[in-house]
């Protein structure tokens, strides 16, 4: 039974992204259990890439903050080897495919598991490309989370049989950031695909307040929160911690 | 071989919210590229509104000067709106409308393929709006209210480098809004299948016609052809149909800025490596943990990290080559071929004069090279003339 499945045993759950190295290496480290000792379900951590295409403007600066400061994939390894043994809560990593292809993808898999990642988010990879990864990582034991959109239609079916851990169920359409409103549309996809899989779904994409994630999990089997998060970090830096905790403990007890 | 590679490259590495937009637009395609009414409709616009065939014309100074292999320059400066870039146009917004698409968004680098978006939406009733990194816009400053005067509606982008993989990012982006009545008129044989064998199919009446025109004016066909590449569409279409005829040298010219061993360049095969962006498996100019490289060419059409797939089998195959120019080199191409032949080049286009200048005297008077002259120079004259110190406004 895969540790990510297992997070949604329990109740709804509630997925927190932040990205990795900023504003530093140290306050991604503290957040992780803070956010962990908060109610977080699994958490991503998104490893900064040059040219994230699916992220909107938040993460987008995050990613050149973390890089700016010098954060690197054996970095985020190093810390994450650490923090995995202090909190239960499954980690996972969000990047893009060239960073894991030119680490080396085997070698980069490897050290996955041997630091405690329970599973990867590479939104750049869909269901016809995902042979890069999916065989290193079952004999890995991480999950490579797949992901269904609005656009998805007939093949969120697809997708849906051969998921791992949770579908990652993008709400709207557009990249990640916070939305005024989040329509209904990935729901009636959410019908079809329970028909087929009793695999967790979890939406994410522009929810930021209680009410988007009540609405959001009353449908769903969790929510998945990261642009209103990495603002917060962003506004407060290094100093962030209470803020990100305050605001994860109120999103955590209106996601039932 | 699997579907939309070339070798190991190509593919279609996008997000998952992409993939019923790209699989719409290869259903389209395939059924559309062998319709006789659109390709009636199409080779109309064509001759009609480009101003298709383009001329192959004998460089008799620039031969003479140089000495060695007949030049001959294939004329794609002269199309309507003054760069090959229309040719995959036309057929892009042909076949979005087709598809009952009302809206072409599109990347720009040096604005050749924002002006030929924005031309061809005006011509198609749709909507355009266009993608330009903001560095771009100011190198550019003409092209982008070329493009305004068109109706488009161009976004200066700020995210990244502010060139032309940011515009790409950003034109991405904006698809993953608003996908329904939105097409994405790729400017390069770049980006996730289909679209590099989509715009390669639409520049390869360049070599067709080079073939042509050879074979009526020499009896045979030359013995090089000669593009500049940054994504590579030009030099793709200038290829293409001599790919089987192995006597034909093809060689591809890259922007190597202030020299490739200097970090300011975008030779991406001079220094790139084997990576996964903006949609496909190629090569690309990054560091050890896959971060797209900042790149810098004085031309702003060649100022790209990557490079089609096709290019990148080419290579690998040894079937092209690829040689890189550096700024001063095709600064001075630029001049050489205003003065020499009366024809003003753009600078990216000028990258492949500058290689035809140091192959020609090294080959016999009884050989021949083609050079694509992908585009027109005035664009670039403001660019140009801050480069020689001059200062004047456009």
């Amino acid at each position: 039974m895969s540790r990510i499945k297992d997070a949604f045993s329990d109740g709804k759950a509630f997925v927190t992204f932040i990205t990795g190295g900023d504003p530093d290496i140290e306050t991604t480290e503290r957040l992780i259990l803070a956010m962990a000792e908060e109610g977080a379900s699994l958490i991503e951590i998104g490893i900064p890439f040059s040219d994230p295409v699916a992220e909107g403007p938040v993460i987008q600066a995050a990613d050149e903050r973390a890089l700016a400061a010098g954060c690197t994939t054996d970095k985020l390894l190093d810390m994450v080897k650490s923090v995995s043994q202090r909190t239960d809560v499954p980690l996972l990593f969000m990047t893009y495919l060239n960073p894991i292809f030119t680490y080396g993808r085997e070698k980069f898999i490897k050290r996955c598991a041997e630091c405690g990642i329970a599973g990867i988010i590479v939104p750049d990879m869909p269901f016809e490309e995902k042979g890069e990864l999916s065989g290193l990582c079952e004999e890995n034991g991480v999950d490579l989370i797949s992901m269904i959109a609005p656009t998805s239609d007939s093949r969120a079916v697809m997708i849906a049989r051969e998921a791992r851990g949770f579908l990652y169920c993008v709400s709207s359409l557009g990249v990640t950031g916070m939305r005024s409103e989040i329509g209904m549309e990935i729901g009636r996809l959410l019908v079809k695909v329970r028909e087929v899989t009793d695999i967790p779904c979890a939406i994410g994409f522009g929810i930021s307040t209680p009410e988007q994630a009540a609405k959001m999990s009353a449908i769903s089997d969790g929510v998945i929160v990261g642009s209103a998060i990495v603002n917060i970090v962003a506004e407060h830096g290094k100093d962030c911690e209470p803020y990100v905790r305050e605001y994860v403990r109120s999103m955590k007890s209106a996601v039932k | 071989m699997r579907k939309g590679r070339f070798g190991e490259y190509g593919g279609q590495y996008i997000p998952e919210i992409l993939m019923s937009a790209v699989q719409e637009l290869e259903d389209a395609y395939e059924y559309y590229k062998n319709d006789p009414q659109f390709n009636k409709e199409l080779d109309g616009l064509l001759r009609n509104y480009a101003g298709r065939p383009s001329l192959l014309y004998f460089a008799r100074k620039m031969t003479l000067d140089l000495g060695g292999a007949k030049i001959y320059l294939k004329r794609e400066d002269l199309n309507h709106t003054g760069s090959h870039k229309i040719n995959n146009v036309l057929g892009q917004a042909l076949l979005a409308r087709k598809m009952g698409k009302t809206r072409l968004i599109a990347e720009t680098g040096a604005g050749q393929h924002g002006v030929a978006t924005a031309t061809a939406a005006a011509l198609m009733n749709m909507e355009c709006e266009i993608f330009m990194g903001k560095e771009d816009t100011e190198r550019q400053a003409l092209n982008v209210f070329r493009m305004e005067l068109l109706g488009a509606k161009v976004h200066p982008v700020t995210s990244g480098t502010m060139t032309l993989k940011d515009a790409v990012n950003e034109t991405l982006r904006e698809w993953t809004r608003r996908i329904s009545d939105t097409h994405y008129a790729m400017g390069s044989v770049m980006g996730p299948h289909p679209f590099p064998t989509i715009v390669r199919d639409f520049q390869k009446i360049i070599s067709k016609e080079i073939k042509e025109q050879m074979l009526e004016a020499e009896g045979r066909l030359p013995d090089a052809v000669i593009a500049c590449v940054g994504g590579g569409s030009n030099a793709m279409g200038a290829f293409y149909e001599f790919i089987n005829d192995s006597s034909v040298r093809l060689i591809g010219c890259e922007a190597a800025g202030l020299g490739v061993d200097n970090p300011k360049n975008a030779a991406t095969i001079a220094n790139g490596t084997v990576g996964i962006f903006h949609g496909m498996k190629s090569l690309f100019c990054q560091d050890e943990y896959g971060q797209i490289a900042p790149v810098y060419s004085i031309s702003a059409g060649l100022d790209y990290p990557g490079i089609g797939p096709e290019h990148a089998q080419l290579f690998e195959t040894g079937r092209a080559q690829y040689v890189p120019v550096t700024d001063s080199e095709a600064v001075e191409a630029f001049e050489y071929l205003s003065k020499t032949e009366g024809i003003i080049p753009a600078i990216e286009s000028a990258h492949a004069v500058a290689y035809a200048r140091k192959l020609a005297p090294q080959m016999g008077r009884d050989k021949i090279i083609v050079v694509n002259i992908s585009g027109r120079g005035d664009k670039d004259v403001a660019a140009i003339a801050r480069y020689r110190g001059v200062d004047i406004h456009e």
